[in-house]
């Protein structure tokens, strides 16, 4: 019986199995933000076991509340600052030079394929995108893998997604993700890996498919993952250069990792997204989903683009084709917080941050931001939000408001409306 | 250090009870577990429920139903049940992070089947409600108005063994 690219990367990292079906991995990567990671800190300083395993295997950003408002975000930053200067974490990521975790990582090369990753964040499901695994753990696991370099979990099951058909114009990897999520439900994966892929995943940028990945989490699945090709080896070339003498062998070596033909897969699931509709949220889950044509002229207050799902330079392009030449309607605030600096820079560049303030957006820095209510872009009790995050819960960007998970192109086209709508309806 | 099971339960008759509804993210900022205390199950909105209430209070266990802790992977969700002295959650099925987050903090985070779940909290309905943990013969026994029902329950060895070494710290720290 052949192995899943789960599977492969599992038996390549086995450190221990304590117990039948407790797996015990070797981590190459410990991914470090402060609001998880202070606790974890202040744990091992109280146990006297303030060390890390390898610094150079551990990168930090300072991302979901930044620069810091209030004295304890301060402290949360300075408690994670300090921390990586005492151990010399080399790739700390602070004030000027921070962006959202789950764009920031990979546009500086840390994350490859056959990986294994944790973080104290639920979304870095987001990392399988470039064939690795990656998951999202608590702070204890976060912390023993800050000492041992280690994380145990479950021997992966896998559900197999394929992507088939032809996308239609202006349907994109998030209503694809939305769409599986509805079909899935919100623990339809829990305890899966979803492995991702089908023709329309070989067309689609890493971009697209860390925006898939990133959404494994809301069907309860541990990690998302992408096969690596020659796509993920162009992303990575200005890294993994000097270790192939060209692309085709960094491709070969990556397609180790390839799950066998005869793999075991739990499930199997096809779906063809060729008649797909641009798809959002309702209600208070994120398989509560729908296509935007039945949601059309649901008023809202605020328009949010960004977040580790879809702030990154694809995405901002995306909305600013339909914001150009276009304003905010007058009962809508609009704010775009670009995922990374060098996202910030190349959207400058391309003439996108004037589209997005010509239209009357907010741009702030790069941040986690108004995703999860934590700092600038709460919603007052009521309000109504379009966003191109992950997440809807009740609560989750302001108390008593609603969120409407959508694309960049749709969060655009309803900021311009003041209506959700698609941009095919302005 | 192992904790202490069972006790006055609380039931929270719903599925996809959420991290955001169990520990709302405006509280993330706080860098130590005591400070969480006031704040559990802030919230949950959920008919008959008081997240000031003296019931949770008072209570020890939490009883609910399918997909418990979806959402954020925040340890804050189990802490603040630890804080609160509630070390046992009973559903019909966890989120993947949060039932390791509680089995890592040497909680317990555990299964049962739709029905039964149902029937415990039929029983609990109009009474006091009290769920006694016997984690050697893996059993538990709910009771209230002198009435009493008994349950089964299983968890993986991996996870006996994070509950009996007080967490995954202790653990991972005596074997890597």
């Amino acid at each position: 019986m052949g192995k899943t690219i789960a599977q492969k990367i599992f038996d390549a990292h086995l450190r221990d199995e304590p117990f039948p079906g407790a797996k015990v991995l070797d981590l190459d990567r410990v991914f470090c933000h402060e609001i998880t990671t202070p606790v974890a800190i202040a744990d091992l300083e109280w146990r006297q076991k303030d060390r890390v395993f390898d610094p150079s295997k551990i990168k930090a950003v300072v991302d979901h509340v930044t620069p810091s408002k209030d004295s304890k975000t301060a402290t949360q930053a300075k408690i994670l600052r300090d921390w990586a200067r005492r151990h010399e974490i080399k790739d700390f990521f602070d004030v000027g030079h921070n962006g959202v975790c789950h764009a920031l990582f990979p546009e500086k090369g840390f994350v490859r394929p056959g990986f294994t990753i944790i973080m104290g964040d639920s979304h870095t499901c987001t990392h399988g995108a470039f064939g690795a695994f990656a998951a999202g753990v608590g702070t204890t696991d976060l912390e023993v893998g800050i000492l041992k370099g280690v994380c145990a979990f479950r021997e992966p099951m896998t559900i197999r997604i394929n992507i088939e058909g032809t996308l239609p114009e202006g349907v994109v990897a998030k209503d694809v993700i939305l769409h599986i999520i509805g079909k899935l439900g919100v623990n339809g994966a829990t305890d899966r890996v979803l492995e991702i892929r089908g023709s329309v995943v070989d067309a689609m940028s890493m971009d697209a498919r860390m925006t898939l990945c990133n959404m494994a989490i809301e069907a309860g699945g541990t990690c998302g993952i992408c096969l690596p090709d020659m796509t993920t080896v162009d992303y990575l070339w200005e890294f993994i250069s000097d270790d192939y003498a060209s692309k085709e062998a960094a491709l070969e070596d990556y397609s180790k990792w390839h799950s066998d033909a005869d793999a075991h897969y739990e499930q199997t699931l096809t779906f063809d997204v060729t008649a797909l509709e641009p798809m959002v949220t309702y209600g208070y889950k994120p398989d509560c989903v729908k296509p935007v044509s039945e949601m059309k002229g649901t008023r809202v207050d605020q328009v949010y683009i960004g977040t580790c799902t879809n702030g990154r330079i694809e995405d901002l392009r995306q909305a600013a084709a339909v914001l150009k030449g276009r304003t905010v309607n007058e009962n809508v605030r609009g704010i775009v917080s670009p995922a990374t600096p060098k996202i910030f820079k190349d959207a400058m560049a391309e003439g996108i941050i004037q589209i997005f303030m010509d239209a009357g957006f907010c741009v702030t820095n790069p941040t986690c931001g108004a995703c999860l209510g934590m700092s600038n872009g709460v919603l007052a009790e009521g309000e109504v939000a379009a966003a191109t995050s992950n997440r809807n819960f009740n609560g989750r960007m302001g108390k008593g408001g609603m969120v409407h998970l959508m694309s960049p192109a749709v969060a655009a086209a309803t900021a311009v409306a003041g209506v959700i709508c698609a941009p095919a309806d302005l | 250090m192992k904790k202490h099971f069972g006790g006055p339960a609380i039931c929270l008759d719903r599925d996809d009870i959420n991290t955001d509804e169990i520990i709302p993210a405006k509280y993330l900022t706080e860098v130590t577990k005591e400070a969480l205390t006031p704040y559990i199950l802030e919230d949950l909105k959920l008919e008959g429920f008081d997240p000031r209430g003296q019931k949770l209070k008072n209570s020890k266990v939490v009883v609910t139903g399918g997909n418990f802790g979806c959402g954020s992977s925040r340890e804050h969700a189990p802490w603040v049940f630890e804080v609160n002295d509630i070390h046992t959650v009973i559903a019909e099925s966890y989120a993947r992070i949060f039932r390791q987050n509680m089995f890592n903090c040497g909680m317990l985070a555990i299964e049962l089947p739709k029905a039964d779940i149902a029937a415990i909290i039929a029983l609990g309905r109009d009474a006091e409600l009290e769920v006694a943990v016997d984690l050697p013969s893996r059993k538990i026994e709910a009771s209230a108005a002198g009435k009493s029902l008994s349950f089964s329950f299983d968890i993986s060895p991996f996870d006996a063994a994070l509950v009996d070494a007080g967490g995954w710290v202790e653990f991972a720290d005596s074997r890597y």
